[in-house]
């Protein structure tokens, strides 16, 4: 296969960047799209040009490390994965491709593709735990009965990798989704009864300092995560929030 | 955490747009049912119209209230819209919105300002009129010269002209898509429950396309009734 790439170059958080053209052939359609700019970078280290910059770690789809705004999509075209399980194969010979990185006020941009995700840490730093005694004589988590049902749900919501996928596609940059996973987690859990009402507050109280927009219910955040987190985990956290304001703390 | 803290949370916000437009889709509902009556009874339609226009309760209690509520939903939309873009300052090269989100959805703000350009409309022909004949010319009675109620012969008068009725017909399409997000959009911001969720979009697709029908259809009849 023969691209056309369009990358987003940018030296360090204070250049202003552009979007330069790279032409790339022999592309085999069943590397992943990380193994592609991989043979990108290799051609222009070969040129003695500087690499493009580009998050990525498991490369097993599990991390949340990589990024990439691919032709107007979160992790590209296909559903259900990030961008390194994205392969070639969906694309054509012959296709412009569009790489950008993740965009948000809250997403700082480091280099390149590179964004500063630390706005997620602090939000979870926030409230994203439960407080446990490891005195020694902890209880079996095991020990403690839960429906099953609560207990799917709470492992779908726990599948959130924060990649920010979410907060890349939606037109607000709204970082609803990733918190409703945090939040949804614990609040279904025994475990997570304790702390819930200061948890949700503080999360959200976190998430709004960072500058993320404002949900607008558009979906396009579920539509997206590669881990296919459900709208109806922030009509939980929007009822968290309600149950934690109308019980009057005071945040 | 005060009221106006409360408007400081991205979720507090989310509450009080769903809130005030709850509001705004049951007095919607209620207009078109008096509307209705337009086409059906003349009559009828004179003596509600009198009572809502007559009315201490619904002047003075119900009317400031949907003001409120009309500003309100129109202020924080825009407040939310300017926040929303200052969230993205950069914006992408290539966005494929279509690909996981609905044309309305991401339009909203589109929608609103065409509602809200038919608003003024609205206030020019009825609400400052009617405002004027009642509180500044002191003419509570209702009545025309003749003697009879005025308000049916009035509303025929308003759809006599085509452009109005057109800018009416495009006005209530843009209140249908607006509503075909907003009416579900709502109930998600409130946090309803999933199981609800199927019953309430099904009702949410009808109440957006049967009342700004109504609407369009009083608009079409009333032209044609010339």
């Amino acid at each position: 296969m023969n691209l056309k790439l369009k990358i987003w170059r940018q030296k360090n958080a204070n250049d202003k960047g552009k979007m330069v053209d790279y032409p790339i052939s022999d592309v085999s359609p069943d590397m992943s799209f990380l193994e592609m700019l991989d043979v990108l970078n290799n051609q222009l280290i070969e040129k003695g040009e500087s690499p493009v910059a580009f998050d990525h770690d498991c490369r097993e789809g599990i991390c949340g490390m990589c990024s990439l705004y691919i032709n107007g999509e979160a992790h590209g075209p296909d559903r259900g994965v990030t961008t390194c399980q994205l392969h070639m194969r969906k694309f054509k010979d012959g296709d412009t491709i569009y790489i950008e990185p993740f965009r948000a006020k809250a997403f700082p941009i480091i280099k390149d593709l590179v964004v500063d995700r630390g706005a997620f840490d602090r939000i979870q730093h926030a409230g994203g735990f439960v407080s446990v005694n490891t005195s020694g004589n902890t209880q079996d988590a095991n020990s403690i009965p839960i429906p099953k049902a609560d207990a799917d749900l709470a492992f779908d919501a726990a599948t959130c990798i924060g990649c920010g996928a979410c907060v890349a596609t939606c037109k607000n940059s709204s970082a609803m989704l990733y918190v409703s996973a945090k939040v949804s987690q614990f609040a279904l859990l025994p475990q997570g009864q304790v702390e819930a009402k200061d948890r949700v507050l503080n999360m959200v109280k976190q998430m709004d300092a960072e500058g993320f927009g404002n949900c607008t219910n558009t979906g396009a955040c579920e539509v997206e995560c590669p881990k296919g987190i459900s709208l109806d985990n922030i009509a939980r956290m929007n009822r968290e929030f309600s149950k934690a304001i109308l019980d009057g703390r005071e945040k | 955490m005060s009221n106006t803290g409360l408007l400081k949370s991205s979720i507090g916000r989310k509450f009080a747009m769903a809130l005030s437009a709850l509001f705004l889709m049951i007095f919607l509902l209620q207009h078109l049912v008096i509307n209705l009556s337009a086409i059906f009874s003349p009559d009828t339609f004179n003596e509600l119209s009198h009572f809502m226009g007559t009315n201490p309760l619904v002047q003075f209690v119900a009317q400031p209230i949907l003001i409120f509520a009309v500003v309100f939903h129109f202020v924080m939309g825009f407040v939310l819209e300017m926040k929303n873009r200052d969230a993205r300052p950069v914006k992408y090269a290539k966005n494929n919105g279509a690909a996981n989100s609905t044309w309305m959805s991401r339009n909203m703000i589109l929608s609103g300002s065409v509602i809200l350009a038919f608003l003024a409309l609205h206030f020019i022909d009825f609400w400052i009129p009617e405002i004027n004949t009642k509180y500044i010319a002191g003419d509570m009675s209702g009545l025309n010269a003749e003697g009879g109620f005025r308000y049916y012969e009035e509303l025929l008068h308003k759809f006599h002209d085509p452009i109005r009725v057109a800018a009416y017909c495009i006005a209530f399409i843009l209140l249908a898509l607006h509503l075909l997000h907003g009416f579900s959009s709502a109930f998600q911001s409130m946090g309803q429950k999933n199981k609800y969720i199927t019953a309430l979009s099904k009702f949410g697709v009808v109440y957006s396309i049967a009342v700004p029908l109504g609407f369009v259809i009083i608009a079409l009849v009333l032209h044609l009734a010339h």
